[in-house]
């Protein structure tokens, strides 16, 4: 590509100032600015207070439950997300491009509707939940669901990140694996599964942490009840229509706080992509 | 053909292939065929019916009336961003692109409250505008800056990478040739991003649409007044009127595929136009 | 299609007799679609030869490598290793060492654990013991004169550095055999004059029968006992580079040498 390295911002292509004034000014006045709040507000009424929303009883069991069932589902979704995103790119099958499209559902579903559906479904009276709640194991208002509802969101998050990557995965380590003597078992475990855990890994810091933070397929699902089923995000609902401003920031800040450090993970990730690979 | 070593054994192409069509049928197409067989229980009459109250009529209106407000408002914004940040070098660059993506890792609750503790009763310019008979939160102003919060960066980050490897090499060619920097994007850069432009603005405006855990904490649940659809469906739902509720979600399913197989059009035809980011 | 009793060192798997690696190839054949790669070609390899593939991109020279590889069928035609029918024989069991055009290094494992691998993923029973490999591992740098490299990542080696590992992981299972598909093809002339000696050297002291791929003339002539100039799926001369440069058979021979 005939290109110039331009060493210095100048490009004589018009728009700079316009186009970054609006994108700055929009980025800070929807995004930057009410984030800022959150922040400002959950101590605005003092350290202690803030200590005390945040790391109350009931907020902790809220916590627990966010990010453990979004842990435990972005974990479900790593094994069932790498077999979907394997059959995908490996195999030819009728109906692959269906299969395919249906893959991003949860994106395009709004939570709302996901979250009645999968009650209803999950539910003691429901088509799946028939059998779980017979065999003792209910699903609908417990924690359970809330896995089962955030393995929903998330599977479309794994699929995507590792899809790309599975389709690029030279032929020749696998080649040279054979010629070495591996069955295709070993050259699966040691070579093929090692030169995709980045993405998967990174597929499963996406599908945490937008589970962690999950509303609508959650709510209907969850039991809701404080300190066993109630995730965090209801939690600042409630402080909310209690009017207790700083105790909803509070923990809205925490839930930031854990995003954030996910994120900049997410980025550590990347870089031992790069650096490993040869 | 590649040698025999280099595939899996047909039994297990054949079982990894169910396994991953079983884990789809499961956890996707069921939530989803849920939503249409609860809808319709008590037939094609009483869908109608749910459709036709006054109620559902006017969240639909609401809905499609946020998304007309929000989804341009973001186009345009997506589109100077991506200018920016594609035609220009300036250090923060990579620090700009993070603060746009924020949004995706914000939990949909703490975005609606963020702006709740802006322009709430207690918030920052709450007195203020309580002063003025101005009416954010509990409103159509509130909803939008949800809805625009939560859909920020779709554009945006569709075309960002796009237009990065793209390069400047066109534009400047326009401009040796004359063009002004408008002219330049119209003719030159526009038709180049057509479809990933498209590709953006569809999946906000699904996002838009069918965003509830924001608008939720924003909204005060007015019926008639200020519940979007998803809303309308939780109101519903919490009442009992099952059957209503389904038969609402049951637009929204509509609404999702037809984004999925737009989407999906879309990759299959234009994939080498898009860079698909996900 | 007998199997002659194998005879292993301390760490082989080959089945071969160690004084018999010669190979025959016998009018094989193999299209890909409708595109032919490989007409009906026969050619006979002495044991302890090295041997060069030669010709112009799209001439089937890597096709046939890969046939005797075994990463390949031929869709007519045998392959013979010794007196052994090889022919449809899976990679491992061919006694053949690999060495691939862009080194096809496990990124995520070290120096030594990719050189090892070969014994590593050995059945319990015939898998030589962790001091033996690593002895072994040892060794094979020594032979490539990498010593000491054992701990880095292929991403921390230079492109010669990580051919020669390519060359040692090869060699661990003391394959009679070596296939080369255009090994230098990546490096600089330095490089490449450097390796291809390495090359000749250790062909020599294992007493390796070695068929390496190639695209370049002088390295072909370089190195080479024998050169074969493929054509379009047809070999159009097998001689001695002095033979082929003095009595060129064909046509193509005579301009590709040119």
């Amino acid at each position: 590509m005939p290109g110039v390295k331009r060493r210095r911002n100048a490009s004589p292509l018009p728009g700079l100032g316009l186009t970054l004034g609006t994108t700055i000014l929009w980025l800070s006045l929807i995004v930057l600015i009410p984030l800022a709040a959150v922040f400002l507000k959950s101590v605005s009424d003092g350290p202690q207070t803030f200590w005390s929303a945040a790391m109350s009883p009931r907020a902790i069991a809220a916590y627990r439950l966010s990010f453990g069932a979004a842990a435990l589902a972005a974990a479900a979704n790593c094994v069932f997300g790498l077999l979907i995103a394997w059959v995908l790119v490996r195999y030819r099958f009728v109906g692959k491009r269906l299969l395919s499209a249906l893959i991003d559902l949860p994106f395009a579903l709004p939570t709302a509707v996901a979250g009645i559906a999968l009650t209803a479904l999950y539910a003691d009276t429901g088509l799946l939940g028939r059998i779980f709640s017979k065999a003792g194991l209910p699903i609908a208002y417990t924690p359970s669901g809330v896995v089962v509802a955030l393995a929903f969101i998330g599977l479309p998050f794994v699929v995507r990140t590792v899809e790309p990557v599975l389709a690029e995965l030279s032929s020749e380590p696998e080649e040279a694996a054979l010629t070495l003597g591996a069955t295709r078992l070993q050259t699966f475990l040691r070579v093929i599964l090692p030169a995709v855990a980045p993405a998967l890994a990174t597929g499963f810091a996406l599908a945490f942490a937008r589970g962690a933070g999950e509303y609508g397929s959650v709510i209907f699902i969850a039991g809701n009840m404080p300190f066993r089923s109630e995730i965090a995000p209801l939690l600042i609902i409630t402080h909310l229509e209690e009017y207790n401003y700083a105790g909803a920031a509070a923990i809205a800040c925490v839930m930031l706080l854990i995003s954030f450090t996910v994120l900049l993970a997410l980025n550590a990730i990347q870089h031992w992509r790069q650096r490993r690979s040869a | 053909m590649t040698a025999a070593g280099l595939r899996e054994p047909k039994a297990v192409k054949a079982l990894l292939i169910a396994a991953a069509v079983a884990y789809v049928l499961i956890m996707l197409v069921l939530p989803l065929g849920t939503v249409l067989i609860e809808a319709l229980k008590e037939g094609w009459a009483a869908w109608w019916t749910s459709i036709g109250d006054p109620d559902a009529r006017a969240s639909i209106e609401l809905t499609l009336l946020v998304a007309a407000i929000a989804v341009p408002l973001n186009t345009i914004f997506g589109v100077a961003a991506a200018w920016a940040i594609s035609k220009f070098d300036f250090p923060g660059k990579a620090v700009l692109v993070a603060f746009i993506e924020l949004p995706f890792s914000v939990s949909p609750v703490v975005s609606g409250l963020v702006f709740v503790l802006i322009f709430g009763a207690q918030g920052w310019v709450g007195p203020w505008l309580a002063d003025r008979d101005i009416h954010i939160i509990f409103a159509l102003p509130g909803l939008v800056l949800a809805t625009l919060f939560v859909t920020f960066p779709f554009v945006a980050r569709q075309l960002i990478p796009l237009m990065t490897a793209q390069g400047r090499a066109d534009e400047e060619a326009a401009l040796t040739l004359g063009a002004s920097g408008w002219q330049t994007f119209w003719h030159v850069t526009l038709p180049n991003i057509r479809f990933a432009l498209l590709y953006g603005v569809l999946l906000c405006n699904a996002r838009a649409m069918g965003e509830f855990g924001a608008v939720s904490v924003v909204s005060g649940h007015i019926r008639g007044k200020t519940n979007t659809m998803p809303l309308q469906v939780e109101a519903l739902y919490n009442d009992y009127s099952f059957v209503a509720a389904f038969a609402v979600a049951s637009l929204l399913c509509l609404l999702a595929i037809v984004t999925l197989a737009l989407k999906s059009a879309l990759e299959w035809r234009h994939r080498d136009q898009l860079a698909a980011v996900h | 299609m007998r199997s002659n009793p194998r005879s292993s060192g301390a760490t082989g798997t080959n089945s071969l007799p160690s004084t018999d690696s010669s190979i025959r190839v016998e009018s094989v054949s193999k299209s890909f679609s409708a595109y032919p790669a490989l007409a009906h070609v026969s050619l006979t390899m002495r044991s302890g030869e090295f041997v060069a593939l030669l010709g112009p991109s799209g001439s089937g020279k890597t096709t046939l490598l890969r046939i005797l590889a075994g990463l390949e069928t031929p869709e007519s035609g045998d392959v013979w290793f010794g007196d052994r029918q090889v022919t449809k024989d899976a990679p491992s069991s061919r006694g053949i060492g690999f060495v691939f055009q862009h080194y096809a290094l496990f990124g995520h494992m070290t120096v030594a654990d990719n050189i090892a691998f070969g014994l590593n993923v050995m059945k319990r029973s015939a898998r030589p013991s962790r001091e033996a490999i690593r002895s072994r591992v040892q060794e094979l740098l020594e032979l490539v004169q990498l010593p000491g490299l054992g701990k880095r990542y292929p991403s921390q080696l230079s492109g010669g550095q990580r051919q020669r590992v390519a060359l040692a992981r090869a060699l661990a299972r003391e394959p009679r055999i070596l296939l080369l598909d255009e090994p230098f093809g990546a490096l600089d002339a330095k490089v490449r004059r450097e390796l291809r000696d390495a090359l000749r050297n250790i062909h020599d002291e294992l007493g390796l029968t070695s068929i390496f791929v190639t695209h370049d003339q002088e390295e072909a002539f370089g190195l080479a006992d024998r050169v074969a100039l493929l054509n379009r799926g047809r070999i159009e001369q097998f001689d001695s580079p002095e033979e082929i440069a003095q009595n060129p058979a064909t046509q193509f021979v005579e301009s590709f040498i040119a």
